[in-house]
């Protein structure tokens, strides 16, 4: 539809919009998050969701104490191995559409314990993030700014065709598997279908130099 | 409270054939410990929290210490008393660091407060408590069997990439990625040649 006569009718009262944009138009306005917290960055979330910074203006504040009730998993702290597959629990849980906001340093990426034996190197080895937030911890002002990001995301999801989003997608997986206790380390340490290794650019292996 | 020196002859006096000893592993805190063997440290704790005018009776922080080139465990208790208000007092106590014979008696059931850092020694560092009520791990998974604060601790070959690796850095991640280095890329480029 023409962008001009679109605002014409504006001026009158009348809005025309494709169904689509309306319905997810009321989807980001209300994203309910899961009410948990791992470590220092939950403070920051609950900051966030308090007075003073105030996700309400966002339509984020209700923060639901079950799985069930929830669109966005808020990953915000240190995840631990034994936590790990708690995590991963959760978020099969949750009903579709969900959404993953890694909040934090420890969240995306271990973080300063990323060294350790006992701090998994980021949520996203087992489950899918949509948006990552870097800082330790990431300001209020961060995490406003990932739900905005978030929020851009989902009103530009389409709901038919190829770009349809995972959950109208009968043949995607929406339940994704928890890692075992193992003797040495989780098992498996990542899920490889949604995590691949981060590689250094001048690093080549073997089978690719015999492609080219 | 009088001096190390006094106090170890009470000990001595005390608890007969306990073998105790003056240690000062760490000069610069200035806190020199009574080091006992394991056999008598059951018997050495009871005094201590016993005897008029001591009365040790708050075991503040149990911890292990690993000695790999020397090859032994050493675990730490720090003694106050509340009743008389002073302290610490420090209370080591050493083992063989091979699993087979790594254990110490528990002084859970002289402070009950131990339980805990007894069972967080036992595992971050395999020492095995004779007497504690609940031995079992307490910040790893059960299935986990190593004992990660131990010198000898291998971590998993999870090591990742990070922004600009390298020297040992960049092997670790190399090696645990499965990335095979460019030296050996121009090795096998040689060979091809040749």
């Amino acid at each position: 539809m023409d962008e001009g006569l679109k605002s014409e009718l504006q001026k009158h009262g009348v809005f025309v919009i494709p169904f689509e944009e309306l319905y997810n138009w009321g989807r980001k306005n209300s994203i309910w998050p899961l009410q948990f917290g791992l470590a220092c960055c939950a403070i920051e979330m609950i900051a966030s969701a308090a007075s003073r910074y105030d996700l309400a203006r966002f339509g984020a504040e209700v923060f639901r104490a079950t799985p069930r009730q929830a669109d966005l998993m808020i990953v915000a702290g240190t995840v631990t191995k034994k936590m790990a597959s708690n995590v991963v629990r959760l978020w099969n849980q949750m009903p579709e559409p969900k959404y993953c906001i890694a909040m934090g340093a420890c969240a995306i990426s271990g973080g300063p314990f990323k060294d350790g034996y006992n701090v998994l190197k980021g949520i996203d080895r087992y489950v899918p993030v949509d948006v990552h937030i870097p800082g330790c911890p990431p300001r209020p002002e961060a995490l406003i700014h990932a739900i905005m990001t978030l929020q851009r995301k989902i009103a530009g999801q389409h709901l038919e065709k190829e770009a349809r989003p995972r959950w109208y997608d009968k043949t995607a997986t929406t339940e994704f598997p928890m890692p075992a206790y193992g003797a040495r380390d989780l098992e498996p340490p990542a899920n490889r279908e949604i995590w691949q290794p981060p590689r250094a650019y001048r690093d080549v292996t073997l089978d690719e130099v015999g492609k080219k | 409270m009088e001096s190390i020196e006094k106090l170890k002859e009470a000990v001595v006096n005390a608890v007969a054939g306990a073998t105790v000893e003056i240690v000062n592993s760490t000069p610069a805190a200035q806190q020199p410990a009574l080091l006992v063997d394991r056999e008598h440290v059951f018997a050495v704790a009871g005094f201590l929290k016993d005897a008029p005018g001591l009365q040790l009776d708050f075991c503040s922080c149990v911890t292990g210490v690993d000695y790999l080139e020397a090859g032994h465990i050493e675990v730490v208790y720090h003694l106050y008393s509340v009743a008389l208000k002073h302290g610490p007092v420090v209370l080591k106590v050493r083992t063989p660091r091979a699993l087979d014979d790594c254990h110490v008696p528990s002084l859970t059931p002289v402070w009950r407060g131990c339980e805990f850092q007894e069972r967080e020694a036992y595992d971050l560092f395999g020492v095995k408590f004779d007497g504690h009520p609940d031995l079992r791990r307490i910040l790893m998974w059960d299935e986990f069997e190593d004992f990660p604060m131990r010198k000898d601790y291998e971590p998993p070959k999870d090591y990742e990439w990070e922004p600009t690796p390298h020297d040992a850095t960049l092997d670790r991640a190399r090696d645990a990625s499965g990335i095979v280095p460019p030296s050996a890329i121009e090795e096998a480029d040689k060979a091809k040649k040749k």
